[in-house]
């Protein structure tokens, strides 16, 4: 059995019933867990797993970009795709919160996550467990709108206390890009001389 | 006069008491009422009543490297509360990499940590390469690994001259920006950039060394380890040096955990953990015969002297790279337009700075759809409510630069 089985087979064991479902991405176990059960899973994996290390608290949001790729002929903003998937372990809806955590000692780590109601995304706070988790969840919850539930003080950290949205969510523009398609091929002159189609037809075969 | 006599002199005490002809004819003078007040709780140690005054430090001042604002609650020269407040820099850079195509990604995250860009690079490359399965070949990983570790000596030594003087030590940082300046020149002839060098590509590296470029760094180790020497005589056995750095800033190693303080600031509270040594295997490092360098103590002196370590333990790792340095190519087959296969990734490595992460998650596509960038100083500088409990004024500027922190890498 490889380290990554053995982990895999220690970390839903001590979960239970609170992993839904689990999933390796390029080495790295990812568990999706229930709601409900968010911090008791933090609990388990500090106190029993020793996951004594709080990585990073982040969220994510499923939803096709609306604002990508909408200019015609600037091919430098990257292809999108228009459909709904979901990643590692899955997701149920649009927002999911993601956290990973790791021991310093047994060198050993692993991604949790969770789904999260579309209309009021809510979960539970970790600062009880994890004292560091009070930045990214304030981070978190301006970024994404998702509330922590008994976190001390839930207040902006980046932006200014009066901004209004959610800026990583991915209904909401990016302005820069809506007023002015940068880089885009309005600002690229073909250099004198040159014939670039031929060009990077010969490059992309050797490489 | 003759020799036995002892001339008279005044003493302030005692029956001989003698205030000395000057003394005599000093008229009494009125005490103020208010300041009578002061002497008498003086007198028998009251505490008085000052009441709280906030006051904030930055976002312009020196020792915050930046625009790290801390709000300051002071009792008297303590401190009783501090809030930073962050985001003067903040440039949405997660949401910038939605927008980009993965080669334009890289330029973006130079900027994060400007001090050690090169190393910033490095992880989302290889995120980006496991995902589409791929491998750098040997000789471009052990060049990245000699411009990785070469970054953090410039990082480092930047800190150990920087160190001395927000503690009151002028000479120390001249001596840093000085040698600082060599390890520069070597990353700017092999990158073209000094700061943002932008030199890795999703498979490799833009280019070769330049010629002589490794008899060169050889030279440069020599530099950087005798720099060494020069800071742990001139900087560390300095007795002002110590007594304003130890016992000050403690971090206990399981609450710095908890916190996310990772790299040289938790090993300095004696967690003996290295990403490089204990993390999933990157770069040239499993091949690489290196220690790991941590203090019991936790405080900014620990800080300092594991950054010392670990600055002379980098630049043998540079001489070890460049005696074992393969040849070959530095580019493995990549197609031109660069399309990522759906995934996710989480390449952690061990920057300068601390724990540096990309958790990459790909659609497919040419551009990522979500990057979530966990920085070390980001982890690092939020326990600083907790640290700042209680010090002294003089002693925050200690802890903001033993902690060690770039603006841009909390604020992303």
């Amino acid at each position: 059995m490889s380290d990554l089985e053995v982990l895999t087979t220690r970390v839903t064991e001590a979960l239970g019933d609170s992993v839904i479902e689990h999933a390796e991405a390029c080495g790295n176990l990812v568990l999706r867990v229930r709601l409900e059960s968010w911090r008791s899973v933090a609990e388990t994996a500090r106190k029993e797993l020793g996951c004594n290390y709080l990585s990073f608290i982040s969220g994510i949001d499923w939803m096709p970009a609306p604002t990508v790729g909408l200019i015609e002929g600037d091919t430098s903003t990257p292809a999108q795709p228009k459909e709904m998937t979901f990643g590692a372990a899955g997701s149920a809806g649009r927002f999911q919160v993601f956290a990973h955590v790791q021991s310093t000692s047994q060198h050993i780590g692993f991604t949790i996550k969770a789904d999260l109601d579309e209309a009021a995304p809510h979960c539970e706070s970790w600062v009880s467990v994890y004292p560091g988790a009070d930045w990214h969840e304030r981070e978190c919850w301006e970024m994404y709108g998702v509330v922590f539930d008994g976190h001390p003080s839930l207040r902006h950290l980046y932006l200014p206390w009066e901004f209004e949205g959610h800026p990583l969510r991915k209904d909401f523009p990016l302005l820069a890009r809506e007023v002015k398609p940068w880089p885009g091929l309005t600002d690229v002159e073909p250099m004198p001389g040159s014939e670039s189609d031929e060009d990077s037809k010969d490059e992309a075969g050797e490489a | 006069m003759s020799t036995t006599e002892q001339p008279s002199v005044p003493t302030n005490s005692g029956p001989d008491f003698n205030p000395g002809p000057d003394f005599k004819d000093i008229p009494a003078f009125e005490v103020d009422p208010g300041l009578q007040r002061h002497l008498a709780d003086a007198r028998v140690n009251v505490e008085l009543d000052t009441g709280d005054m906030i006051i904030n430090l930055g976002p312009q001042h020196p020792a915050t490297h930046g625009t790290l604002r801390l709000v300051v609650r002071l009792d008297g020269e303590r401190v009783i509360a501090a809030d930073p407040v962050i985001g003067y820099m903040h440039r949405g850079y997660e949401k910038l990499t939605e927008f980009r195509t993965y080669p334009q990604v890289t330029t973006l995250i130079n900027r994060i940590d400007w001090l050690s860009s090169f190393a910033n690079e490095v992880p989302f490359v290889h995120a980006a390469e496991q995902l589409m399965e791929i491998e750098a070949p040997p000789r471009a990983q052990y060049i990245r690994t000699a411009l990785t570790e070469l970054s953090r000596i410039a990082t480092f030594l930047l800190f150990l001259g920087e160190m001395g003087l927000q503690v009151g030590a002028l000479t120390p940082a001249f001596y840093g920006f000085r040698d600082r300046e060599h390890v520069l020149n070597l990353i700017e002839s092999a990158t073209g950039g000094r700061f943002h060098p932008n030199f890795n590509r999703i498979g490799g590296l833009k280019d070769d060394l330049p010629w002589g470029w490794i008899a060169e760094t050889r030279n440069v180790m020599k530099i950087v380890l005798d720099a060494c020497d020069v800071f742990e005589d001139l900087v560390l056995g300095n007795e002002i040096f110590q007594a304003r750095t130890r016992s000050v800033g403690i971090i206990p190693g399981e609450l710095g955990a908890s916190y996310g303080v990772s790299g040289s600031n938790l090993r300095a509270s004696g967690v003996d953990w290295d990403l490089r040594r204990d993390g999933a295997p990157y770069l040239a490092y499993p091949e690489l015969d290196f220690e790991v360098f941590t203090h019991p103590d936790g405080d900014s002196f620990a800080r300092y002297w594991v950054r010392l370590q670990e600055t002379r333990e980098s630049a043998r790792m540079v001489l070890q790279l460049l005696d074992k340095m393969p040849a070959g190519p530095i580019m493995a087959k990549v197609a031109r337009i660069i399309k990522v296969p759906a995934g996710e990734a989480w390449v952690e490595t061990e920057n300068p700075l601390g724990q540096m992460g990309y958790y990459v998650v790909s659609k497919g596509g040419t551009g990522p759809f979500r990057v979530k960038i966990r920085s070390a100083s980001f982890s690092n500088v939020s326990i600083l409510p907790w640290m700042l409990r209680g010090v002294y004024v003089p002693d925050v500027v200690t802890i903001l630069a033993s902690l060690y922190f770039i603006l841009g890498d909390i604020d992303r």
